[in-house]
């Protein structure tokens, strides 16, 4: 056992043990943990991006306006989409399934703890090298999408940055999807069967599987568009036969399944919500699921329809046309599933509520804008201009961003063990709607009289000043409604911890029979599951007229406090994730600036994996 | 004997299968992708190039298939040291790791020949599409080919200094898993890149 690695551990970097304290989240494994790190930088990129958002609408504003120039406004939008998609939306669901898929399927962690915190660090350290890209000569200006040939030739290093950071976040998120996947198949509780599972888990699983099957043909066009910068290969290079519409089959062969891997989690989000406080079941479980899986197989099929405009023909045009009108199918069956969930219910109208069934409406009228683009010769009229910013916003923003909105005002007690203020909850939704419709309603209208999307101004003359006014004053609006989101998150936690009531919803799942916020083991004894909605159905039975009455207490067959928590072994903290994706970062800054910095980042990220294959994940 | 192939302290599963096991199988899933992007440019590429040198310019199919030959047996010799493991002869199995091991560092050398003497020969990563395409594909391919190796290295240091767990003949398999992977998408590289012949122009 004296080899040189063991050593090393022995030596440098002692075995962490401390599970409480500031530098605990540095060496933890707890999945938790990790969601709560998830989720804290997610957020922090939300309000960096919200910001880059705002600088947007400032510049808009008025015509010729001057807050931006064309070169910062470039950059700006750019970063606002790549923040708000790489780094917000996806880390931030990320954060929910880490937190709360192990719970709801009764398991004491995920399958490999220690790759769920590489993915972590992976994603943290690639999200900042991205933004150092601010100091190092400037961002990308290339827009999300990155179209050639203007993105290899473009100069600056910024759409190499874009190349490299989103190579290293897509390293995070097929980790990280592989993890969960295998978690979510395999470490299920007794009895907790497939189709016993939450719909938000089932829609991890298959979020999950987009992720591992879509990121991997990003990650191909990224090298080779990387290639194209850094080394001059003729990938996307006309001169040398090269033919960039290639990148765009492919961007988009993965930028279709990343819009239903921006949807879904919040999908799973509202499907939990909903029939909590409707006091009903979901309406039509399977078909939820089984549209959620439809959604990710066909997800795959439509991807040409970014591309109408490009010039494919008239066959390839009608058959994706067709395809995406097929798409709105299992989305509308999930609407009308969620309407049939509320139909009846005996409602409660709280915050989380609130964002749920804003969520659904916003995102209806998203996907009805969506449907005209589906029609090739309406979408020739809107490509490009500011009705398909409206569309995308109402999908991503009314849909994704209200439904995780909806999850963190529903699980912040669970997570953090003190409740969100109510009133202010409700004044922060009602002023995020508002806002959300004042800023992205007018742009249909902008969008079909004619403004161009990525102008960074225009004239006075067109006609287009009032609505843009209206729009910046809601996007101010909006970043009101979050920062009384921050204040109220800031206050909630100078109380003292503890709830008086460890199920303030009246839920109906599995994570809300640990106490809040869960133990680090989750669960002293592993539960049995005995239905879909096992914790409502041990709270509740139905008498012999069919309505609910509450199980006495002790009666539930619930969790027994008895035994304690000795003999549980949980994996121990470790150092090696974090060494090992220290090396990311330090390869691709290598790769613009020096060899060394290459083999320096791979010698990094080799010691941390092999440290990482010579401990075991259990400490002695 | 089925404990055998279970590594140690895996805890029963929904599936009964091992999650690490698991783990891989998607991992491969994911990497057929990769792949089927990296041999898609290449075969939408083919016959576009501007200028030369062509694939027939270059290409060396007795050479080749010499190494292709070599690759072919190294998953022979990955399937003797997995069951070497399985009979816990573990000197055997480190003696078969290292065999692919070698076998698998013959195939990258070779590979490192073929691009220098294409080089020489005047084509380089910049000169032409299908210098483009067939380098970066086929370099992606080494590089799986040299992590490989790397993998199977560090399993016979690890058990010959002791380190390896238990049950060797589970990292064993996984390695090897990875190993047949990358075998199987060389088989379709070679087939599709040098077997089939490129159209002229």
């Amino acid at each position: 056992m004296a080899s040189v690695t063991v050593s090393t551990q022995k030596g440098i970097l002692r075995r962490p043990v401390a599970t409480t304290g500031f530098w605990s989240w540095f060496t933890t494994v707890d999945h938790k943990k990790i969601g709560i790190l998830y989720g804290f930088s997610s957020f922090a990129f939300f309000v960096i991006g919200g910001s880059e958002a705002l600088l947007i609408r400032s510049q808009l504003a008025k015509p010729g306006n001057t807050v931006l120039n064309a070169e910062q406004y470039n950059q700006i939008f750019t970063m606002h989409a790549l923040t708000m998609i790489f780094l917000f939306v996806m880390p931030m669901s990320a954060a929910f399934f880490n937190y709360l898929i192990p719970l709801m399927i009764g398991a004491r962690d995920v399958a490999f703890p220690r790759l769920n915190a590489l993915s972590f660090w992976v994603f943290l350290l690639g999200a900042l090298f991205l933004n150092s890209s601010w100091f190092l000569g400037g961002a990308p200006d290339g827009g999300w999408f990155a179209y050639p040939p203007n993105s290899v030739t473009d100069p600056g290093n910024g759409m190499t940055f874009y190349a490299l950071g989103l190579l290293i976040t897509g390293i995070a998120s097929t980790v990280g999807a592989i993890n969960l996947a295998i978690t979510i198949i395999n470490m299920r509780a007794p009895g907790m069967s497939m189709f016993r599972m939450p719909v938000f888990v089932w829609m991890g699983l298959v979020v999950q599987f987009l992720l591992a099957f879509s990121l991997p043909i990003i990650t191909v066009a990224l090298f080779q568009l990387l290639f194209d910068r850094r080394w001059d290969t003729a990938f996307f290079d006309p001169t040398r036969g090269g033919e960039p519409i290639l990148w765009q089959h492919m961007f988009w062969l993965f930028g279709h399944p990343e819009v239903y891997i921006l949807i879904l989690p919040a999908f799973g989000i509202i499907s939990e919500i909903l029939p909590v406080f409707s006091r009903k079941p979901l309406f039509g479980y399977q078909f939820v699921v089984f549209s959620g899986i439809a959604i990710g197989f066909i997800g795959f099929g439509v991807w040409a329809h970014h591309m109408f405009a490009a010039g494919l023909g008239p066959v390839a045009n009608t058959a994706f046309g067709i395809t995406t009108a097929i798409i709105a199918i299992p989305t509308g069956v999930k609407i009308f599933n969620w309407m049939g969930t509320l139909y009846g219910g005996d409602l409660h109208f709280d915050t989380p509520m609130l964002c749920a069934i804003g969520a659904v409406a916003m995102f209806v009228i998203g996907g009805l804008s969506g449907v005209t683009h589906a029609v090739v010769p309406s979408d020739y009229q809107q490509t490009d201009t500011y009705y398909i910013v409206a569309h995308f916003h109402y999908v991503l923003f009314g849909g994704a961003v209200f439904g995780l909105f909806g999850g963190m005002y529903y699980w912040w007690p669970k997570v953090f063990g003190r409740m969100l203020n109510e009133r202010w909850g409700k004044i922060q939704f009602w002023m995020m709607l508002v806002g959300f419709n004042l800023t992205f309603g007018p742009m249909h209208i902008l969008g079909l009289g004619g403004m161009i999307r990525r102008e960074y101004t225009y004239p006075a003359s067109l006609g287009l000043t009032f609505w843009n006014q209206v729009a910046t004053v809601g996007a101010f609006l909006i970043a009101l409604s979050v920062a009384i989101f921050i204040i109220n998150a800031v206050r909630s936690q100078l109380k003292p911890a503890g709830l008086t009531n460890e199920d303030p919803w009246d839920a109906r799942t599995l994570e809300w029979t640990t106490s809040c916020p869960p133990p680090a083991y989750n669960f002293l004894d592993t539960p049995t599951v005995h239905a879909l909605d096992e914790f409502w159905h041990r709270k509740y039975v139905e008498d012999h007229e069919g309505r609910l009455v509450p199980v006495p207490a002790g009666a539930s067959g619930g969790e027994h406090p008895s035994g304690g928590a000795h003999g549980i072994h949980l994996p121990s903290p470790s150092f090696w994730p974090l060494v090992a994706s220290v090396g990311f970062p330090l390869m691709a800054y290598g790769v613009i600036y020096s060899w060394w910095l290459v083999a320096a980042g791979a010698i990094v990220t080799l010691v941390g994996l092999l440290g990482w294959t010579l401990e075991p994940s259990v400490a002695e | 004997m089925s404990d055998i192939t279970h590594p140690p302290l895996q805890e029963h599963t929904s599936t009964g299968l091992s999650s690490t096991k698991l783990a891989m199988w998607l991992f491969l899933a994911s990497e057929c992708m990769l792949f089927g992007g990296l041999i898609t440019a290449y075969l939408l590429y083919r016959g576009s190039s501007l200028t030369g040198p062509y694939p027939q310019d270059v290409f060396d199919i007795g050479y080749t298939s010499v190494s292709s030959f070599v690759l072919l047996a190294s998953s022979l010799t990955m399937v003797l040291a997995h069951n070497a493991a399985l009979d816990k002869d573990y000197a055997r199995m480190r003696l078969w790791l290292t065999g692919t091991a070698m076998l698998g560092l013959t195939f990258v050398g070779g590979q490192v020949f073929e691009f220098t003497s294409f080089y020489r020969e005047g084509l380089s990563l910049t000169t032409n599409l299908f210098g483009t395409t067939f380098y970066v594909l086929t370099g992606f391919h080494g590089v799986h080919v040299t992590v490989g190796v790397l993998m199977l290295l560090i399993l016979v240091v690890m058990s010959w200094r002791g380190s390896l767990s238990d049950e060797p003949a589970f990292p064993v398999e996984m390695v090897g898993l990875y190993w047949h992977f990358v075998d199987v998408v060389w088989i379709v590289i070679f087939t599709l890149v040098y077997l089939i012949p490129s159209p002229q122009k």
